[in-house]
């Protein structure tokens, strides 16, 4: 098997060693394993995110598998069991925190408190409000250093073109991804490419705010706060 | 002027300061269950909707999620 070395070297080769420190670093929860968490879990393991806190209380079904990445022989296996077994192929040295368990406002400070970036990858609308509403509520609590980076996704059903899936900057610490309105429940079904397009816009935002980047370049007027260097663009 | 999203609601003339969170949100289609709130950049407690009052020069941004993930 490749050593931990051998990975890390090639990944200081793509990204530079100060942003594979920082993502090693780095822990990340991923709040359901769908066809928007499986899908960043796998960006994110490869990019060398050092941890990640995976949870989801639902079963891989024949259902998933158009666009979710897990394997025909995984049917009936919990995802918190089954995207393990796919990322430990991927990433042997990545450290997994798995979960089968479905995230509450009870549970849900306890189950990604220690996380640096919380994922949203819900398919539901009223769960991706409630935790995104949970964490910026507990962030209010808590002094800016200590608070969490926020990315959730909303709009990403249909054959609408991978143009239209954007990323925005809402607040300080919190950023959606997603063209905002395309409703699964509009019967316009769910793609591979488009819900993949919004798994990488979310991935991608998390690596560049692990890595000290802003999630966007350029940074929103009404967010009163000036950009940081950005590294690497 | 009110901004929520960007948009003047009150450019026709309907007066919002001094309104709650909660009355303004009855006036739209947003599911209480599907969005979350900021005022000004601070997240707005879902159990403070109804008692949050509007006030001149405020900004809200109101996210609403759709399904599909």
């Amino acid at each position: 098997m490749v050593s931990r070395e051998e990975m890390l070297k090639a990944l200081v080769i793509r990204q530079g060693a100060e942003n594979v420190a920082k993502l090693q670093a780095a822990t990340v929860a991923v709040c359901g394993l769908g066809g928007l968490g499986s899908n960043v879990s796998i960006s994110l393991a490869r990019a060398g995110v050092g941890k990640l806190i995976l949870i989801d209380f639902d079963c891989v079904d024949v259902t998933n598998l158009h666009r979710q990445q897990y394997k025909a022989s995984q049917v009936g296996v919990a995802k918190a069991v089954a995207l393990p077994e796919n990322l430990r192929e991927i990433a042997p040295y990545l450290q997994i925190e798995a979960h089968e368990v479905r995230i509450s406002e009870e549970n849900v400070l306890e189950l990604v408190g220690k996380a640096d970036v919380v994922c949203e990858a819900f398919d539901n609308a009223e769960s991706k409000a409630m935790l995104v509403n949970a964490v910026l509520e507990h962030n209010a609590e808590l002094p800016a250093e200590k608070q969490q980076f926020l990315v959730a996704a909303s709009g990403m059903a249909g054959f609408g073109d991978a143009n239209s899936i954007q990323t925005r900057r809402v607040s300080k610490k919190f950023y959606m991804c997603g063209d905002g309105v395309s409703d699964v429940n509009n019967g316009i079904g769910l793609v591979a490419p488009r819900v993949m397009a919004c798994a990488a816009h979310e991935a991608q935002t998390v690596v560049r705010l692990i890595c000290g980047m802003d999630g966007l370049a350029k940074v929103p007027e009404h967010i009163e706060e000036p950009p940081r260097q950005a590294r690497g663009t | 002027m009110i901004k929520v999203n960007g948009i003047d609601i009150e450019a026709d003339g309907t007066v919002f300061a001094d309104k709650t969170v909660a009355e303004y949100l009855s006036t739209t289609n947003y599911d209480c269950k599907r969005i979350a709130v900021e005022k000004n950049g601070d997240i707005v407690p879902k159990a403070k909707y109804a008692e949050t009052l509007l006030a001149e020069g405020d900004s809200l941004e109101v996210v609403s999620f759709v399904g599909g993930g």
